[in-house]
């Protein structure tokens, strides 16, 4: 069986899932759309945390968020099951199909054959959507591939019950109720209320706040734990920037995509304004990405790289801070 | 970024056959997509991820070999998880995998452990006693 559904690639797996399983019901929305509204972009700093033996930096909201809050604003209504048996939750899942529902699946993806080794860690919130059944193979939707593909019976298991940090458990979810129309303008609104809020909250651990932090502690770190623990949390900082997923500079062009995209449904020419602004941010995060992976490539342990690019971050986090107080005002 | 600027560098993915797409301004400046092959400072960044993991996995071989620990840190760091990911996988208190590092500890594990130790890393039981120099 396979159901009548229409693959798009997206940057953010998320967002994609959201998209295309907003569009198959007959609801055209952009993943910058579903991204704004549901208040994904963030920046936040979890040094009591670590992930691959180093901190958790991280550009957007945690998995899950922006479903919950774009169903929410927009008025549609998600249907969420975790499941402890495999066998039960395969069972549901081909249940869904039967009823040509496509559903959208959370899984980890270091079992995920397509994907290339390099690229299979331990990470849980993968997305992805499951649309028919061939035989054995299930029909796989994957926003960030170009394509759809399929997994087998077994494959798709090993990712649905992955172990570890956000395990998934079976996890499947899709919409179950819509508004009549959709109103994107209250919902607008109150995405970008949210975000400016968050990337300006009086806490250490999120939005201009952590930025400034963790370039006080760029400079502290070459002493405290050496040139080589230091490059390791730099290539992490620019991984969880840059790594597929994040449309490039730290979901700053997605953000910047939205922003346009809503200044042109409220007729809002500050918004436009404020895109631009965005895409500049967006650039000056690329630069720090480059001036950040030269320190660990070249390993000069020279403390001169490492001020400089908190220079950078500092002067990002204070461009942020104007930025975001700007943009509260505009709504 | 500019469309044009989307970055076309080499990379793991594009020999996997994926492209990422990006968001950039077009010459109108308007929003719009760009698939992209890869980009050197984020393909730095994961080289060195990679080779971070390869020195972990190669000091857990040796510590094995030394009779330092058991096949058990080996096979965890070979499978890019620590401490809190293997326990999961097998279902235990982490101090209990912990315990199992201790070769004097891991001898006395039944098969049935073993099992499932080799089932969570893909190998036999056989391999997960003896690894290969």
């Amino acid at each position: 069986m396979q159901i009548d559904f229409k693959h798009n690639q997206s940057a953010h797996c998320e967002n994609g899932v959201v998209s295309n399983l907003m569009r198959h019901n007959g609801f055209d929305v952009s993943e910058p759309m579903v991204f704004g509204i549901g208040s994904g972009l963030l920046f936040s700093y979890l040094p009591f945390i670590k992930v691959d033996h180093a901190p958790v930096f991280t550009y957007r909201v945690l998995p899950g968020l922006i479903f919950n809050r774009f169903a929410k604003r927009v008025g549609v209504k998600v249907k969420r099951e975790k499941f402890k048996n495999p066998i039960v939750a395969k069972e549901r899942l081909d249940e869904n199909l039967r009823n040509n529902n496509p559903v959208g699946l959370q899984v980890g993806v270091y079992n995920l054959i397509y994907f290339p080794d390099e690229y299979r860690f331990h990470f849980n919130a993968h997305n992805m959507v499951v649309y028919g059944k061939d035989g054995g193979q299930y029909l796989i939707s994957d926003p960030v591939m170009e394509h759809t593909t399929t997994l087998t019976e077994k494959q798709l298991e090993k990712v649905r019950f992955a172990k570890g940090a956000f395990a998934p458990k079976g996890h499947i979810y899709y919409p179950v109720a819509f508004p009549q129309e959709l109103e994107l303008e209250k919902a607008i609104v109150k995405g970008i209320k949210q975000t400016c809020r968050d990337m300006t909250a009086p806490v250490p651990i999120v939005g201009v706040k952590a930025m400034k932090w963790v370039a006080s502690n760029i400079r502290k770190w070459p002493n405290k734990i050496g040139a080589k623990h230091t490059n390791h949390y730099l290539g992490q900082i620019v991984r969880m920037q840059e790594e597929i997923g994040t449309g490039g500079g730290g979901f700053r062009y997605i953000y910047a995509a939205f922003l346009q995209e809503a200044g042109k449904l409220l007729n809002n020419n500050g918004l436009l304004e404020l895109s631009q602004q965005m895409t500049e941010i967006g650039d000056q995060w690329r630069d720090f990405a480059v001036d950040a992976s030269r320190i660990y490539k070249n390993r000069s342990a020279e403390s001169d790289g490492y001020n400089k690019i908190a220079d950078q971050l500092d002067a990002i986090a204070k461009r942020e801070e104007l930025f975001f107080k700007t943009l509260k005002k505009a709504v | 970024m500019k469309k044009n600027e989307v970055p076309q560098d080499e990379s793991k993915l594009e020999k996997a056959n994926i492209r990422e797409m990006y968001y950039a301004v077009d010459e109108n400046g308007e929003y719009t997509t760009e698939l992209s092959t890869g980009w050197d400072p984020k393909t730095i960044a994961l080289d060195n991820a990679i080779k971070q993991i390869e020195e972990r996995v190669a000091a857990a071989k040796e510590k094995v070999l030394k009779n330092e620990s058991s096949p058990l840190e080996y096979y965890m760091e070979l499978n890019k998880m620590d401490l809190p990911i293997l326990a999961s996988y097998v279902g235990m208190w982490k101090w209990r995998v912990k315990r199992h590092f201790k070769p004097s500890v891991f001898k006395k594990l039944t098969n049935k452990t073993l099992q499932k130790y080799a089932e969570v890393f893909d190998v036999s039981v056989e391999d997960l006693q003896h690894i290969k120099d």
